[in-house]
């Protein structure tokens, strides 16, 4: 099964030619048919969405029923999950740590990338490989002295176990990091070093203005993987309520609260809100974080 | 930015030895020698010294990552390994019981068992059906010529969904009495499985949530299959074959290196399974210190790892299952590595 069995192109050049009345009646066939089922796909996938919005502004009592429109539309249940559950406050929490944790991990993962990608240096391809072995490794492994760690520290409760780590670099940042580094011409940094700017400097003044878009897309992931973080959170916050992240609170609303499903589902709405939004304004750095992962034979 | 000046700083300390700079030769009565006259062992000599303000600035720059990597990555790996031959409860100190850990978990514990028969029905069932699924929705995208971007988003968006939101989005949709997809099998007088709250129907179920959040191996399928020469395809085209000769014979062997790195990824993904069993196993039983309900259905390894070790308080125990997870994940990652040489393609090698 290998492409071997593909013989290369043909020399000659072929002649344009028009398909018969036949064949093109046959494709656009199957362009109908492929649309049809691309629709179709498209419309399932948009249904557990549609479903949300639906069961968010259902009233109480229609959320326990199978009508699926409601009647009558209460948006006013996304004001009510303000008053019933402590939304704010969680919003706020999930907020501090998603912006705090991108922040250190941008700002330890750049001068990482750099000296991997820019400086020529002895080990740095042990180092690097050390790097990426280090995002294959389960987070299974190290939780159990972490926690162990931090809660002899006292920070078990905290946003601390959540946040400090970030400022001491993430494997797959530095690594999305090094790879955008490593496009930027030589050229570039080597004027700055003919006029006397130390590696620093360079770093500052020129690679970090030249990958604005890679460290937007490191930004955006890391801060969307916080957003959603839940093992965190349980692990580190869900002993102290005022610290819980929306991700944690939303899972103990059906457990311990007995909150309805149309409030639940408006606070999961309200959840994905931003995500969405983050997604459309910020479009660019999604392709070029996704281009940056995209492996090369 | 008062770390960068404090880096500056220390690196032009660190990088002058007391030894270096008495070396140096003062400057003498007829001034400071012209750097076109100095000696080879001055050359030397400043040759070492940049070496060493190299490496000063290097061991700065890394330095983040190297704090990072010994205090959250290799002690607590050396750690946890230590903890696996304990007891250890967090309050007392570990206590050294040898291999016991690991012995217990296959002679005393059901539910080792279980979750492992639970994660092996997602490794087996769950990472397939994920690729697949990603390979055809692709292929699909690359034939459609208009609205190809909206259905990439529209692929796309529900992978950045929050995965707790996406659990209890999907409670709702297979709700057994109340949900819309009950309904419409009802309408089409299929059976109504109770899903979620039906141990035989419940990762069946999970299997349907993780297609939705499929849409990043479809993003990557959908990259691959674009790099794909077109001359590749005409040739074979010349050649009389069909669609699926095509497929077998082109598109597959092209797009190998990606289905290499989705069931690498889909497995160790699948091993770590946590999140969506958790919430839901929770949301079904109504109380949070029985996990994987229904009657252990959703107990993934993950989950019986973290009940033993948080709320159990087994540290040593649950690093057994750790390290134990860690193993098979480095056999699993090896297996597909060597095997993959048979069945990866790589462009511009083995030509």
């Amino acid at each position: 099964m290998s492409a071997t069995t593909v013989k290369p192109p043909p020399a000659v050049e072929r002649p344009k030619r028009v398909a018969p009345a036949h064949v093109r009646r046959k494709k656009l066939l199957a362009t109908m048919v492929n649309h049809t089922l691309l629709i179709t796909l498209a419309c399932i996938f948009l249904a557990p969405v549609l479903v949300l919005v639906l069961t968010a502004v259902m009233s109480d009592q229609q959320a326990l029923t199978p009508k699926l429109w409601p009647s009558p539309f209460h948006w006013h249940n996304f004001v009510s999950a303000f008053d019933q559950v402590d939304l704010l406050l969680y919003l706020k929490n999930t907020f501090i740590y998603a912006f705090l944790s991108t922040v250190g991990t941008v700002l330890s993962c750049v001068p990482v990338a750099y000296a991997l990608s820019r400086i020529q240096w002895k080990g740095r391809q042990v180092t690097f490989i050390l790097v990426l072995a280090t995002i294959m490794l389960p987070y299974q492994v190290t939780f159990i002295p972490l926690y162990v760690i931090f809660s002899h520290l006292g920070w078990v409760g905290s946003f601390k176990p959540l946040i400090v780590p970030s400022f001491f670099g993430d494997a797959y940042s530095i690594f999305l990091l090094r790879q955008f580094f490593l496009t930027i011409p030589q050229e570039m940094t080597d004027a700055a070093r003919v006029d006397g700017a130390n590696e620093f400097q360079i770093m500052m003044r020129v690679i970090v203005p030249m990958a604005k878009p890679a460290i937007a897309a490191v930004a955006l992931f890391n801060f969307l993987y916080c957003w959603d973080d839940f093992f965190g959170p349980l692990l580190y916050v869900a002993q102290n309520p005022h610290n819980w992240t929306l991700a944690f609170a939303l899972s103990q609303f059906q457990g311990q609260h007995h909150v309805n499903y149309n409030l639940l589902m408006a606070v999961s709405g309200i959840f994905m809100l931003p995500v969405i939004v983050l997604f459309f304004v910020a479009q660019r750095a999604f392709i070029e974080g996704v281009n940056l992962t995209g492996i090369k034979g | 930015m008062h770390w960068c000046s404090w880096t500056t700083r220390s690196t032009s300390r660190s990088r002058r030895p007391e030894a270096e700079i008495a070396a140096v030769p003062a400057p003498t009565a007829q001034g400071a020698p012209l750097p076109q006259r100095r000696s080879q062992a001055e050359r030397r000599r400043s040759r070492r010294r940049a070496t060493l303000k190299k490496y000063g600035t290097v061991f700065l720059f890394m330095l983040p990552w190297i704090i990072g990597f010994v205090c959250f990555t290799a002690y607590p790996m050396i750690a946890s390994l230590y903890y696996s031959f304990t007891r250890f409860d967090l309050i007392n100190n570990p206590q050294w019981v040898g291999l016991q850990n690991y012995r217990d978990l296959f002679t005393t514990d059901p539910f080792f068992r279980q979750a492992i028969r639970n994660t092996l029905f997602i490794v087996v069932l769950g990472v397939p059906l994920n690729v697949l699924f990603g390979v055809g929705v692709a292929m699909m995208l690359t034939k459609a010529r208009s609205g190809a971007s909206f259905y990439r988003t529209v692929f796309y968006l529900p992978t950045l969904a929050p995965a707790v939101a996406v659990a209890l989005t999907f409670m709702v949709l297979f709700n057994p009495g109340t949900g819309p997809v009950n309904q419409l099998l009802g309408a089409l007088h299929i059976g109504q499985p109770l899903w979620f709250y039906d141990p035989n129907w419940s990762k069946p179920a999970l299997l349907i949530l993780g297609l939705w959040t499929a849409g990043n191996t479809m993003i990557i399928f959908l990259a691959a299959l674009l790099n794909v020469p077109r001359q590749l395809y005409e040739a074979i085209e010349i050649e009389g074959a069909g669609p699926l000769r095509t497929f077998i014979h082109v598109t597959i062997p092209m797009i190998s290196p990606v289905i290499f790195f989705a069931v690498v990824t889909g497995v160790i993904d699948a091993l770590q399974y946590f999140t969506q069993a958790y919430v839901i196993g929770n949301a079904v039983s109504q109380q949070t210190d029985q996990l994987g309900e229904p009657q252990g259905s959703l107990l993934f390894y993950a989950l019986w790892m973290y009940q033993k070790a948080l709320p159990g308080f087994a540290m040593g125990y649950a690093a057994a299952m750790a390290w134990l997870l860690f193993l098979v994940t480095m056999i699993a990652t090896l297996i597909l590595f060597k095997t993959s040489s048979r069945w990866v393609f790589y462009q511009g090698s083995g030509r």
